[in-house]
């Protein structure tokens, strides 16, 4: 009875990678070690096939993710997470994730940070239809084809919202990924994970900016951070977890350094962004609005709607509930590191993207705040790492065997 | 100059350069009044560096967006004055503009509507046909667009009735014995756009088919609340008109185009098929890069301006809606000022991120 409930499910997903069949069995997949030879054989060979394929040279996402299960990346992230403690470990067992709709590669990292720690993965691709997402879904067929053994671990699935398939999934996993914010969080909390299972769920999150004026007016390559910022915040439309909302300016040039910054910022977004009508009226429609909530906001005076900048007289604690993307910022010149303090001890707050000095930012972090979970250097915000929004994926996929 | 000066005049009696001094005036005035008597209004002008003292033109106050009607409660008179609140009829569970009225601003609403009406349908009042279910007037305490729509229009017609049930059915036989009843007199049809298709032409392509027809040839149909659903299902403006007319003989047919933020100074469509701005309010089409104004003919983002709002800051806004102005002063109806047309709603926009967006979560 149960296998026929299953089979009607499994009709309203379309497999990517494996197949219903396999779908049906995953309980019974035996866990991997993590990072062992053949996991970082069959991403290295994912890896070539994504890097050879004419196809991926239009998607830099694609090719970054490409060079980022590279075997020598690979190692790299071994020698860094794999667990020396005397115990034995092994994956938890299925890994269900549910990638977000709307960034089309982050399913393959959530899938390859499952794979790497020794599990078999079901993953829930963007409901749009990127082509990102088929070229690397392509690869790793190409790849499983040669690999018959490794196919249980790589389903990539795509269905409509469906609680019922929700449901099924959930019910073998052994933890369940879940990107695509609260709303999405919320809607899978309604599908109930096994007592032992556990999840990791990447909420709501927003990300900030702090550049030292005098440093920035001291590098020589100023189309270089133009285009490092670019990546941290247009190219996902500023609406990632990792985008900065705020620019926070420190050191005595700030005037100065705006002025260059944001004139090369806008001669980039000019050329590369596509800027939609509708963009204009919400980042107007935002700016009247935190200028009625609070005295003394300035809407810094644009030549086009490319990038609205919005001065604020000091950083509180509800700002961020007035986020805005597109090309949406606010900005703040700060005396003392301590002045951002409001936005940074709140739990929501992922990134601090920094140009300049990063140690100019550890006695904010010393002094006992709710949020940041990383500091990274201005571009690299969208980096991922087995250490992501505050997570060690490696200890949440993996488990322990004592032996004493 | 205030409202009445305005209102002593015909409503598309002004020119180019007339208008434009008029408007001037009164917009200035209100910019003054809400600088004055509404504080986030202050703020918000502040924060856009606006100064009204160096202001020229009317087309240099700053426009807010329609949505922020949605977000906040705005308004520059004390709270006892308000007589009524309309919201916009948005689908559940979307949030809704609230528009706050004082006695006054709600009777100019009226006075600048009958103004307006009565130079499409004279003066006379006329038997009515409400194309529509009562249902939707009944709940006054919160006045709909739809059902504000519906008693606004109201006021042109003499003896009236609703066509449709509270099921949305058309009543037969009453309108059968209404037609009887004022035979041989000019009637006033009223109803948006879409129910008048799916409810009442539809309806009557199916009696017709059934050996029943009415002869609306002599009545007048005033119709709104945009083409959206009825482009979905592939009927064009020119469609509209030549079905109705094939159906029941209707030949005067008028859309008009407004919004619950600024209800009164509708904008009407003349004979040749064309939306026309009266002295009581004007449109000026930005370019969504930067919010310059277009030429005439370039498509953009629609702004609206009105003479009327005293008791909330409505008096500059920013639609979401894209159009282009056709011309100006030069209509060969004959009336003055801008005329234009409505291309419909601009796109959401589709955007990148980790977040899902509510769109994508409900489609």
């Amino acid at each position: 009875m149960q296998i026929n409930l299953n089979k009607d499910l499994l009709n309203r997903v379309t497999f990517l990678t494996g197949s219903a069949e396999l779908a049906d069995n995953l309980s019974a997949v035996p866990p991997m070690i993590p990072f062992e030879e053949k996991i970082i054989d069959l991403l290295n060979a994912v890896s070539a096939e994504i890097i050879k394929d004419p196809r991926s040279r239009a998607y830099s996402d694609v090719i970054t993710f490409g060079f980022w299960i590279r075997k020598g990346s690979v190692l790299k992230l071994k020698e860094r997470f794999e667990i020396n403690d005397n115990a034995l470990h092994l994956g938890k067992g299925v890994v269900f994730h549910i990638a977000p709709s709307n960034v089309p590669v982050n399913f393959a990292y959530s899938l390859a940070a499952g794979l790497l720690n020794g599990n078999a993965n079901v993953v829930r691709v963007p409901s749009k239809d990127f082509p990102q997402v088929g070229i690397i879904t392509d690869a790793f067929n190409k790849v499983l084809a040669q690999r018959e053994e490794m196919k249980p671990y790589v389903l990539c699935v795509r269905y409509d919202r469906d609680k019922e398939i929700n449901d099924l999934f959930s019910s073998v996993a052994d933890v369940r990924i879940v990107w695509g914010g609260d709303r999405t969080i919320e809607e899978l909390r309604r599908s109930p994970l096994p007592p032992r299972s556990g999840e990791i769920t990447f909420a709501d999150r927003y990300s900030i900016a702090v550049i030292d004026s005098e440093s920035y007016l001291a590098a020589e390559d100023k189309k270089r951070i133009a285009e490092d910022f670019y990546n941290d915040t247009f190219f996902s439309d500023q609406n990632a977890c990792t985008s900065p909302r705020i620019v926070i300016w420190t050191g005595n040039r700030t005037a100065e350094a705006k002025e260059i910054f944001w004139e090369e910022e806008h001669l980039l977004a000019e050329k590369k962004y596509n800027f939609q009508p509708i963009q204009g009226v919400n980042k107007l429609t935002r700016s009247f609005l935190v200028s009625a909530a609070q005295p003394g906001v300035k809407v810094v005076e644009h030549r086009d709607n490319l990038i609205v900048r919005v001065t604020v007289p000091e950083l509180t604690e509800t700002l961020m509930d007035n986020r805005d993307n597109c090309g949406y910022f606010y900005e703040y010149d700060c005396k003392d590191i301590n002045d951002i303090k409001p936005v940074c001890n709140d739990k929501r707050c992922q990134t601090i993207a920094y140009f300049g000095s990063r140690e100019s930012i550890t006695p904010l972090l010393m002094s006992g705040i709710k949020g940041v979970d990383r500091v990274v250097p201005l571009g690299r915000t969208m980096d991922f790492d087995l250490l992501w929004d505050g997570y060690n994926l490696t200890q949440h996929l993996t488990r322990s065997i004592v032996l004493e | 100059m205030t409202f009445e000066e305005i209102m002593s005049l015909s409503p598309y009696s002004l020119n180019k350069e007339e208008k434009g001094k008029l408007l001037t005036e009164r917009l200035m005035e209100l910019t003054r009044h809400h600088l004055e008597n509404c504080p986030e209004y202050r703020r918000m002008s502040e924060a856009v560096g606006f100064d009204v003292e160096k202001a020229e033109d009317y087309r240099d106050i700053p426009f807010l967006p329609v949505r922020l009607f949605k977000e906040m409660d705005l308004k520059s008179v004390p709270g006892e004055e308000i007589v009524k609140t309309m919201t916009s009829s948005g689908t559940t569970g979307q949030a809704v503009s609230k528009i706050y009225l004082d006695r006054e601003t709600s009777a100019n609403q009226q006075k600048a509507m009958v103004k307006i009406v009565q130079d499409f349908t004279g003066s006379a009042r006329m038997p009515m046909i409400i194309i529509d279910c009562p249902g939707v007037v009944k709940n006054r305490a919160m006045f709909s667009a739809r059902g504000a729509g519906i008693l606004g229009f109201s006021m042109f017609g003499a003896k009236k009735i609703y066509a449709l049930d509270d099921d949305m059915r058309l009543d037969v036989e009453g309108l059968k014995e209404f037609l009887e009843n004022n035979k041989g007199q000019r009637i006033l049809l009223f109803g948006f756009t879409f129910m008048i298709w799916q409810h009442f032409y539809k309806e009557l392509v199916r009696l017709k088919d059934e050996g029943i027809s009415f002869d609306l040839s002599d009545g007048i149909l005033i119709h709104g609340g945009g083409w959206k659903k009825l482009i979905s299902e592939a009927v064009s403006h020119d469609e509209f008109h030549k079905r109705l007319e094939v159906v029941c003989g209707l030949r005067s047919i008028h859309d008009y185009y407004g919004m619950v933020e600024q209800t009164g100074c509708i904008y009407m469509e003349c004979e040749h098929g064309h939306l026309h701005a009266s002295n009581f309010s004007d449109v000026i089409i930005r370019r969504p890069i930067d919010f310059s104004e277009a030429e005439i003919g370039e498509t953009g983002i629609i702004q609206v301006v009105s003479t009327i709002p005293e008791s909330y800051p409505g008096h500059s806004l920013l639609t979401e809606d894209e159009g282009a102005v056709l011309g100006v002063d030069d209509c060969p109806c004959g009336r003055k000022g801008k005329y234009f047309k409505i291309n419909g709603r601009l796109k959401s926009a589709e955007i990148r991120g980790c977040s899902d967006t509510y769109a994508d979560k409900f489609k």
